[in-house]
């Protein structure tokens, strides 16, 4: 368990770097956005040579846990708990975690809420553990907006959704960390729908949604956001976004939230398949 | 890109040269004061007399350091925080320590832009995220003050840096490019 939290501090996975490398190649010669490219690109090479963080901000610390029924969950976050603490004594986690009614940091990264679990049992005898560590500056810029929104002239329907969407990247724009990626739930309810959002940023950067709609919606929402000028980190240039995923959940009659995680570049995403005995036998990412 | 190179000591007339759009490498003693130092010292809390910011720069930055093996600090990742958190007090601190440059991420209000130009002080952007960059360019973890007050990430830490790359995103001149982005983005969004 320490390792797969070593490896998603400092290691960031293939297809994004792959996304962060293409976007370099897309960007004009000797501008600002190339040279800050360049920077990321060679903090990946550094991070993953040293075995230390992508970034300071090690983030919130969360585990998705596809689960056998039957699998002992209160053991798994005793495990995982103890890794936390082991991974932050070695720095691949800073001291992050902070109570928030004695401002006291302990520097265990381990209190009320933290780590944070979402368990979900599945029919099979495979344990997938898949961990994502979330920089505040991003978790900052998430935003949810309810339908319809006069403001924007958004209405509940898709085309409102898209306007709110593009809204939330203008309003990101520069304290993400940026060139970034959006999970976006539409639908659900207030915490469904953040929480939803958030299990879209385990998809794949290069996979297609299954549903043709929300697909479309996705290509849409990026080639537009990349029209924008906004570029890596709000210094101008064509890389806004490298990535769109939607997913969609049922909703009451009365409420229509759009949600939307914003990641930053250092999109520290990294999953393991687990033997019962706790070893892993194959990485997911 | 060429890098103007930014020596200490920062002086106004070096400040005042810059633009934005000007990229940067910075040489010299810079010390980290992030949310709790900045609200500490909006409410007129005393910084330890070792923290001179006089001609000084400011750096975002919670970083993740690590003792050695010897009790040396070592600075194993250190990237810009989100700037605009301070901004109801940054003015503040600048016109109170005479700072000549901050670093960040986000870039600042008008507050900030203001006080830049009043009292000779710039912007200076670096890239969020490149800890590893960016720690690379600290030679020296040379102090660390009020760790207990505050925590780890909170405290002030100091820095020798040598070529920390950064870029002017508002100068001592009125000028703000977070201004002009987003202008023009919201204009090219209703396209």
């Amino acid at each position: 368990m320490v390792e797969l939290i070593r490896r998603t501090s400092a290691e960031l996975p293939d297809d994004v770097h792959r996304a962060i490398l293409s976007s370099l190649e897309n960007e004009r010669k000797g501008e600002i956005a190339e040279a800050t490219l360049k920077i990321i690109d060679k903090n990946i090479a550094i991070a993953k040579n040293k075995s230390q963080p992508i970034c300071q901000d090690t983030g919130s610390v969360l585990f998705y846990v596809d689960c056998p029924v039957g699998m002992d969950q209160i053991a798994f976050e005793e495990v995982a708990k103890g890794a936390v603490i082991e991974a932050t004594k070695k720095g691949y986690l800073r001291q992050n975690s902070v109570d928030t009614l004695t401002g006291v940091n302990d520097g265990t990264n381990v209190g009320r809420g933290a780590p944070a679990f979402h368990f979900h049992q599945t029919r099979s005898n495979e344990i997938q553990v898949r961990l994502v560590l979330k920089g505040g500056g991003c978790e900052n810029v998430g935003a949810q907006y309810a339908l319809p929104n006069t403001k924007l002239k958004a209405n509940r329907d898709l085309e409102g959704c898209k306007k709110v969407i593009l809204d939330a990247v203008i309003q990101a724009q520069g304290k993400g960390c940026g060139p970034g990626v959006l999970g976006i739930c539409i639908g659900g309810d207030r915490a469904t729908g953040y929480e939803y959002s958030k299990h879209q940023l385990l998809r794949k950067l290069d996979d297609t949604n299954p549903v043709p709609e929300l697909a479309a919606m996705e290509k849409e929402i990026m080639d537009k956001a990349n029209t924008l000028g906004i570029g890596p980190m709000g210094f101008g240039g064509k890389t806004t976004l490298l990535g769109v995923k939607i997913g969609c959940a049922n909703r009451v009659p009365a409420s229509y939230f759009v949600s939307i995680s914003y990641m930053c570049w250092a999109y520290r995403r990294h999953g393991a398949v687990l033997s019962p005995e706790g070893s892993i036998e194959s990485w997911l990412y | 890109m060429n890098a103007i190179q930014l020596e200490a000591p920062f002086t106004e007339e070096k400040i005042r040269n810059l633009k934005v759009g000007d990229s940067v490498e910075i040489t010299g003693v810079i010390f980290t004061g992030r949310d709790a130092v900045h609200k500490y010292l909006h409410e007129g809390g005393k910084l330890p007399d070792e923290v001179n910011l006089k001609d000084g720069i400011l750096y975002h930055c919670g970083p993740v350091v690590i003792e050695d093996e010897n009790g040396a600090w070592k600075t194993v990742a250190a990237g810009p925080t989100t700037s605009i958190r301070e901004e109801p007090y940054q003015w503040q601190v600048i016109r109170d320590y005479g700072i000549r440059g901050v670093i960040g991420k986000g870039g600042m209000g008008p507050k900030t832009l203001e006080a830049c130009k009043e009292h000779g002080c710039v912007y200076l952007h670096a890239v969020g995220g490149a800890a590893q960059v960016l720690a690379e360019c600290i030679e020296e973890t040379s102090g660390v003050y009020m760790m207990e007050e505050f925590g780890s990430p909170e405290a002030i830490w100091e820095f020798k840096v040598v070529k920390f790359p950064a870029v002017v995103t508002m100068d001592s001149h009125g000028e703000s490019l977070h201004e002009k982005i987003f202008a023009d983005s919201v204009a090219a969004l209703q396209q």
